[in-house]
């Protein structure tokens, strides 16, 4: 590593479904998303309100203190 | 086991099919995918039903036991229509939210219907009642983001009209609260729902959706002219599912054929079916 990002914390703090998860710095939704065994299942995510579609989850990486989201279908009417 | 066929014995029916939203289905019952013991009894349900188009809820994921099973690995998504609700958003915004998370879903997935929504916004946690001014103000939102709005509501037809204006894809009004099982409790409001939503667009989409206790419930609101019946805990909570599924099944082809077949006036007195000719006897 260079001594330049020295400054930056070794990992960044996020909430999940309502649950604190901290992060290695510089992860991406993805990287979460496969830390956490759901690579390839049906899930939507959403970030601070917002929708991330999973194109686009490798390049959003997690500065810290997002609300993550991250949703399937259940049964319901 | 079941050995239920309950088409066997209807007609064909004459009948334009269902289009909603610009997706043509086969059935006219949709059903939801909430209450069942066993996804194994949910699928024989949905089988037996008849349905081709299916609600489901968007919850979060379980962070724990995540390889745990999905609801979509025991539905056929080339069989099922999926509708994704806004169930438990209890203002425009939450279920705006909601909607788009369905729909990425769904997008994500490829499906047909990745557009549809079902929206409901909810007033009150006892009765689950619409919230009127949040459904409206839902509905504009949703419709110019490009979604087909498919809108549980209420009976009230001026809100209806209002909803139908706004762009809905489907005005969907309720016979009776959600899960109640008490059936149509206000038929005249439905019927000027369907007058007011069908005047001069007969083809457009009205679902009773909520409130079906059993199958007379769904006969009676497809002769009122319902273009569908929205159901599920009336068959989840059924003492027998699968037979109750196939109950619905019938009484939807049932209310239908009776619908388009024209009922005869009621009439306060009697008309005898056999004639005054020709008796061997007189009335006293």
């Amino acid at each position: 590593m260079s001594s330049d990002i020295t400054s930056s914390p070794a990992e960044v703090a996020v909430t999940v479904n309502g649950v604190a998860r901290a992060l290695a710095a510089g992860s991406s939704l993805r990287d979460l998303i496969e830390a956490l065994g759901f690579a390839g299942r049906p899930i939507a995510v959403e970030v601070d309100g917002d929708v991330v579609p999973r194109a686009a989850l490798a390049n959003r990486t997690l500065v810290g203190g997002e609300r993550i989201e991250i949703v399937t279908f259940v049964g319901g009417g | 086991m079941h050995s239920v066929d309950t088409t066997a014995a209807i007609p064909a029916l004459d009948d334009a099919p269902l289009v909603v939203g610009g997706i043509t289905l086969a059935s006219r019952l949709v059903v939801g995918t909430g209450k069942y013991a066993t996804y194994a009894e949910m699928a024989r349900c949905l089988d037996v039903s008849g349905t081709d188009c299916v609600t489901v809820a968007v919850r979060r994921e379980r962070l724990i036991n995540a390889a745990g099973e999905n609801i979509l690995d025991h539905l056929d998504a080339a069989r099922y229509s999926l509708l994704p609700n806004t169930a438990g958003c209890y203002s425009a915004d939450d279920a705006v939210r909601v909607a788009r998370l369905g729909r990425e879903l769904l997008r994500d997935m490829g499906s047909a219907t990745s557009e549809w929504v079902k929206l409901e916004v909810l007033g009150d946690t006892k009765t689950l009642l619409p919230d009127p001014v949040g459904t409206l103000e839902a509905t504009e939102k949703l419709v110019a983001d490009g979604f087909s709005v498919l809108v549980y509501t209420s009976d009230d037809p001026v809100i209806a009209k209002r909803l139908k204006g706004l762009g809905a894809a489907s005005v969907m009004p309720a016979g009776s609260p959600i899960g109640s099982g008490q059936g149509v409790l206000n038929a005249n409001n439905l019927r000027i729902c369907l007058e007011y939503l069908k005047d001069g667009d007969p083809a457009y989409p009205v679902i009773v959706d909520a409130g079906v206790g059993t199958a007379s419930d769904v006969a009676f609101a497809m002769e009122l002219g319902a273009d569908g019946v929205l159901l599920n805990t009336a068959i989840a909570h059924a003492q027998d599912p699968v037979r109750m599924a196939a109950a619905m099944r019938a009484a939807c082809q049932a209310g239908r054929l009776a619908f388009l077949a024209g009922r005869m006036p009621r009439r306060l007195y009697a008309t005898a079916s056999s004639p005054d000719d020709g008796r061997i006897v007189r009335p006293t």
